[in-house]
């Protein structure tokens, strides 16, 4: 058994040279700059050893932000609306909540005819196109030039539509918070989605997300997307390894590497609890058929000259 | 009046419909109240769906109001047509409020369509200035509506 405490004080070293690394490509100012390239996160399971320090992190960094329910919840107009309350299992890390942006998967799998099993941390996979973001009806959710998406806690309405429309179901609704307690409370809204803002407020200073900071095997990496996946292909290569989160929902902003195929892994999904299936482009729609918008006036106006010019030919 | 605008108001008001409850179901009250529930209407709650027919019916809206507007000021140079007493009449009114709302609920609508292709940041307060424009122009225009079918206002006065 390796002695973790000298391996962490090995690592503390080395990941602070790649911390470094990092922000002298410029962190903090990717946090604001919407002319340099996104950032995105490599994850290589191969390193993970579950140990959850990053779990933990995660929960220090941001309890700051998250839900602070009053009670009793008003009542919810009709009766099928679920009243969503973690606020009394805020110790719950082994699926996602409103308290927990991070867990830890559990996963087996055979590499070289031997099980393995692995340690995967699951959060929000930060998409380039990120429909939770692009398709809240009221731009609660936001993203950012640097690639990360959030959810603004004070304009949230809690209406679930971000985690329908994630192909992870992603975000975790907590009720009883937010702004649809000042607008119609029994008719309108449930409370507030919370999920891994990738610590905007930390890298808004220059600073790793408090998950990669915390992890004592480096298993995370932050920097350019390009750089990371070509960090990732390597580290791919070396392990005969595989990938996920290039093209899944049109390309993400995480990128994990794994030693034995996706769709080999046996793992616990469900509530709270990401799979890891392929996951086609669901913005793709939409982007197709803008150039329907494109085209239409000008069929439109095309008509309607083919008619003025048959007209004309009639006067003659 | 002639029946002679009749198809295309037929095709307006399929098109209004559908655009109006496509829009509505962005939002998600649908499976809420039980509309979704009710047999046949269940793609009422999926989003990828309603938000596919809200950018078809969206593109039909642009070719009808292209045809239209294009075909009015066309018709009015034509000796056959300006027989048509239409061709001659003036828009009323509550065409004005609709023809602004409408053309509110195209430019929002467009912003909002861009800003959802892929590499696009748009800044949040942007974003919900056009979200609740596209509404209100939305609001305007059913009022509109509602009040010109209840009133008998027609698009036209001669
Ligand atoms: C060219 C015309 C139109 C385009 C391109 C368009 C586009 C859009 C888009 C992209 C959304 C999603 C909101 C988002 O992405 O943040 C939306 C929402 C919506 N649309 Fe439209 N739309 C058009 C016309 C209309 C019309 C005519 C109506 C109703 C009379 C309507 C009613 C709505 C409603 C109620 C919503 C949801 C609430 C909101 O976000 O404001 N739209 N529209
Ligand atoms: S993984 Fe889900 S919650 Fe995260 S950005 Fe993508 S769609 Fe949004
Ligand atoms: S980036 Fe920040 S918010 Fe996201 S999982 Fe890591 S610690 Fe949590
Ligand atoms: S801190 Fe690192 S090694 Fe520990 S569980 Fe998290 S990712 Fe895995």
């Amino acid at each position: 058994m390796r002695s973790l405490v000298s391996r962490r004080q090995f690592l503390k070293s080395t990941v602070f040279a790649a911390g470094t690394a990092v922000t002298g490509t410029g962190l903090a100012n990717a946090a604001t700059n919407a002319n340099e390239e996104p950032l995105a996160t490599l994850i290589d399971i191969s390193r993970c050893i579950g140990c959850e320090e990053c779990v933990y992190a995660c929960k220090d960094a941001n309890a700051p932000k998250f839900p602070k329910p009053e009670k009793p919840f008003p009542k919810m107009v009709p009766a099928r609306v679920p009243v969503e309350d973690w606020s009394d299992q805020r110790e719950v890390t082994d699926r996602l909540t409103p308290y927990n942006w991070l867990y830890i998967q559990y996963a087996t799998g055979i590499k070289d005819g031997k099980e393995m099993t692995l340690t995967i941390p699951r959060r929000c996979m930060h998409c380039q196109n990120p429909p939770c973001v692009k398709l809240c009806p009221w731009g609660a959710a936001k993203q950012e030039p640097n690639g990360l998406s959030r959810i603004d806690s004070g304009i949230c309405l809690g209406g679930s539509k971000c985690k329908n429309v994630c192909p992870w179901d992603i975000p975790q609704r907590q009720t009883g918070v937010g702004l649809y307690l000042d607008i119609l409370p029994a008719f309108a809204g449930n409370g507030v989605m919370y999920k891994c803002d990738r610590c905007y407020q930390k890298l808004e200073k220059g600073e790793q997300p408090a998950c990669i900071e915390a992890c004592p095997e480096e298993v995370q990496v932050i920097g350019r997307r390009s750089k990371i996946i070509e960090l990732a292909k390597e580290r791919a290569k070396e392990m005969d390894g595989y990938l996920y989160g290039l093209e899944e929902n049109g390309g993400t902003h995480t990128i994990y590497v794994s030693p034995v195929p996706f769709d080999q892994l046996t793992y616990d999904t469900g509530k709270g609890k990401p799979h890891l299936n392929p996951a086609k482009d669901t913005m793709a729609d939409g982007s197709n058929l803008a150039l329907a918008l494109v085209i239409a006036p000008v069929a439109g106006a095309a008509a309607a000259l083919g008619k003025f010019y048959k007209n004309m030919k009639e006067e003659d | 009046m002639t029946d002679y605008f009749k198809g295309r108001r037929l095709i307006y008001g399929l098109i209004l419909f559908f655009i109006t409850l496509s829009g509505f179901a962005q939002m998600p009250i649908f499976a809420r109240y039980y509309i979704s529930d009710i047999p046949g209407l269940g793609w009422l709650a999926q989003f990828y769906v309603t938000h596919a027919m809200h950018y078809i019916m969206a593109a039909m809206l642009l070719a009808l109001g292209a045809y239209v507007g294009i075909d009015a000021v066309l018709s009015r140079k034509l000796s056959v047509s300006r027989q048509n007493p239409v061709n001659k009449g003036r828009l009323t009114g509550m065409a004005w409020v609709k023809i602004v709302s409408l053309a509110g609920l195209v430019v929002t609508g467009s912003v909002l369509v861009v800003k959802n292709l892929s590499g696009v940041f748009v800044s949040h307060n942007v974003i919900i200035s056009l979200d609740l424009l596209h509404l209100f122009s939305c609001m305007v225009l059913l009022g509109a509506t509602l009040y010109s079918k209840i009133r008998k206002r027609a698009w036209i006065a001669l």
